[in-house]
């Protein structure tokens, strides 16, 4: 027998998720877009706290100003500071963004998890996803809007009620790519030697799935989550530009771009800011994602 | 392949049916009552009659056959009629529209050309600007131009139309005064200074539109160039001592086409669905106009009716992406 005391490795091993780090740190873009994506998040939610004016403070004797240092976005038709109501608006818009798309996630990873691991249900939940991927989605999201805002108004509140509206309606609208993405992943992991490994000492399904098949398909759902944060705050925006999301005086990105286009021609430089918002968010996010799907490719990884 | 191609048409109406039994059991749920304008002073028995008009009255099961019969037998017939002035369609009832009071296609007959020129020029504009990108940004990889062409076609998929419509009106429109504000749908052309008109109102539209086209197809495009770029066959080739252009542009470019072109059928159908974002933008009174006035309205009829139009566009484009790339791509054998 030799001995096995001094095999201890000379320098520690370092774990796959440091791998991904590291190539991660490598892609400038996806860098750049983790920060302006973090710095976008805190400065919506702890803006707030230092900023001395109140989303819905009305000032009618400063309306319609341009920028300045007291208001350096400018203020609205109601005097209103800009500023103010973007963060309020960018809570809302990334709280949408962030909630419909662990929905997208959550609903996708279970069909495509149960219809890899499970031949009986593959057929039915592909043709099924097949359906909804042949949904017209915008139409459908409008018609949407409009039947179930009244009654969910009435039953939960104008707010919290478009808020579950809108993130139920994205969230089951948009997970059939991640669905298919992930079915694909299991039915390769499904082949591999350490799931017979596992099989042969008697894992029971439940384990199986939650031990050794979610880890492997986190990847694939981490890269669909990135984009599924960007397909929701601009779905979401757009709903609220076609005047069919939130209550008109409760801002949010795509509501404050709503209010300024009737601006256009006085006040043209309203538009830019909500807008930059929306595409700054969503840039950064596009990014993240480019980078992170490199990064967890161990294939593109040490290149 | 004409096996494959009507065992798709074949499994597509079950789809469609399915699709219309969402919608129609989706707007069932409505609570809008078309009869809520109606003024109080109208006695019961009156307003009961003018819901049997509608045709409200009946169970939901006959509610729906009657709208699918509407729509697959009696708005055909009327086409027919219109084209070849038969009467196959005389006193039979038609969808129609809560909010005219006149048929629903009748209005869609009226809007669609606007809809259709502003996509389908946006479309092939896109197309057009789109594959060069593409081809040059792949054979040149990680030159300034592929750097700049990726940069620029992030962005143009990340600023949504309802940015970049807002963003346009006022450079070129309030800033410039280079194009008209508003689109108008009225203008007809005759002669060449109202075509120059019609030619500077859409610009502005097409733009927009064709830039979400553009970005999306030039990324595929590339995608698929580098693909094939580092195959054998194209070693084969510049082995053979054909020149560089026949090479790229002939060799790789047709093989590089065929996942592109699924793309192009595919991502119709989506485009149509971003005209109605667009269109709000313009004013441009096109079918997505009418989807939104309809939805404001509480106009059910119309709103179904456009639905479905837009899942039957899907369909038949996701059959159409099928049957192409089986018919361009010889390695793929669906029988």
């Amino acid at each position: 027998m030799t001995d096995m005391s001094n095999t201890e490795p000379t320098a520690p091993p370092h774990s796959q998720w440091y791998d991904v780090w590291h190539q991660f740190k490598a892609h400038k873009g996806a860098m750049l877009g983790a920060i302006v994506f973090i710095v976008i998040i805190l400065g919506v939610f702890i803006g707030p706290w230092l900023w001395p004016f109140d989303a819905s403070y009305i000032d009618i004797r400063s309306r319609n100003q341009g920028p300045s240092w007291s208001h350096p976005f400018g203020t609205d038709q109601l005097g209103r500071d800009t500023l103010a109501r973007m963060m309020a608006g960018g809570q809302t818009s990334i709280a949408v963004g962030l909630t419909a798309m662990m929905l997208a996630l959550g609903l996708g990873s279970l069909v495509g998890i149960s219809a890899g691991y499970f031949k009986r249900l593959d057929g039915p939940l592909m043709r099924l996803t097949d359906l909804f991927l042949a949904l017209p989605v915008l139409p459908l999201l409008l018609v949407m809007m409009m039947l179930f805002r009244e009654p969910l108004s009435s039953a939960v509140g104008p707010e919290r009620g478009i808020f579950i509206l809108i993130v139920v309606a994205i969230g089951i609208t948009s997970w059939m790519p991640t669905a298919r993405i992930v079915r694909g992943d299991v039915l390769a992991l499904k082949e591999r030697e350490f799931v017979l490994a596992a099989r042969s000492i008697g894992t029971s399904n439940k384990n199986m799935i939650t031990r050794h098949i979610l880890p492997n398909v986190l990847s694939p759902i981490m890269v669909s989550a990135t984009l599924g944060i960007a397909n929701a705050i601009i779905t979401e925006s757009a709903l609220s530009f076609l005047g069919l999301g939130f209550p008109p005086d409760f801002p949010t990105w795509g509501r404050l771009l709503n209010d300024a286009t009737q601006y256009l021609q006085e006040y043209p430089e309203r538009v830019f800011w909500p807008g930059l918002a929306i595409s700054l968010t969503v840039l950064s996010v596009n990014y993240l994602g480019d980078g992170l799907r490199d990064a967890l490719d161990p294939r593109i990884r040490g290149r | 392949m004409l096996t494959f191609t009507i065992r798709r048409l074949i499994l597509s109406i079950p789809t469609l049916l399915f699709i219309s039994l969402i919608i129609f059991l989706l707007l069932e749920l409505a609570p809008g009552d078309p009869m809520a304008q109606v003024p109080l002073t109208v006695p019961p028995e009156v307003k009961e009659k003018m819901r049997q008009a509608l045709g409200l009255g009946e169970p939901m099961h006959i509610r729906y056959w009657k709208w699918l019969v509407q729509f697959f037998w009696i708005e055909p017939q009327v086409l027919f009629d219109h084209y070849f002035g038969t009467a196959f369609s005389e006193g039979k009832l038609r969808v129609i529209s809560w909010q005219h009071r006149s048929p629903v296609m009748d209005v869609v007959v009226e809007r669609l050309p606007q809809t259709l020129w502003v996509v389908g020029l946006s479309y092939i504009v896109g197309i057009l600007i789109a594959l060069p990108i593409g081809i040059y940004s792949a054979y040149k990889q990680y030159s300034i131009f592929d750097q700049a062409g990726t940069f620029i076609t992030m962005i143009g998929y990340s600023i949504p139309p309802f940015f970049t419509g807002p963003l346009i009106i006022v450079l070129f429109s309030v800033q410039l005064g280079w194009f008209p504000f508003i689109y108008d749908t009225t203008h007809e052309v005759t002669d060449w200074d109202s075509f120059v008109y019609q030619l500077r109102q859409m610009i502005m539209p097409v733009m927009v539109l064709a830039m979400q086209t553009t970005a999306q197809i030039s990324r595929y495009m590339r995608a698929s160039m580098l693909d094939n770029l580092n195959q054998d066959y194209v070693r084969t080739a510049r082995a053979k001592g054909l020149s560089e252009k026949v090479v790229v542009l002939v060799h790789v470019l047709r093989n590089s086409m065929i996942p592109v072109v699924t793309v192009i059928a595919l991502g119709l159908p989506a485009i149509f669905g971003g005209a109605i974002i667009t269109e709000q933008v313009f004013s441009v009174n096109g079918i997505g106009g009418q989807l939104i006035g309809a939805i404001q309205a509480n106009d059910l009829p119309t709103v179904q009716t456009l639905t479905f139009m837009f899942a039957i566009l899907i369909v038949f484009f996701n059959l159409i992406a099928d049957v192409l790339y089986g018919i361009l791509d010889p390695r793929i054998r669906y029988d």
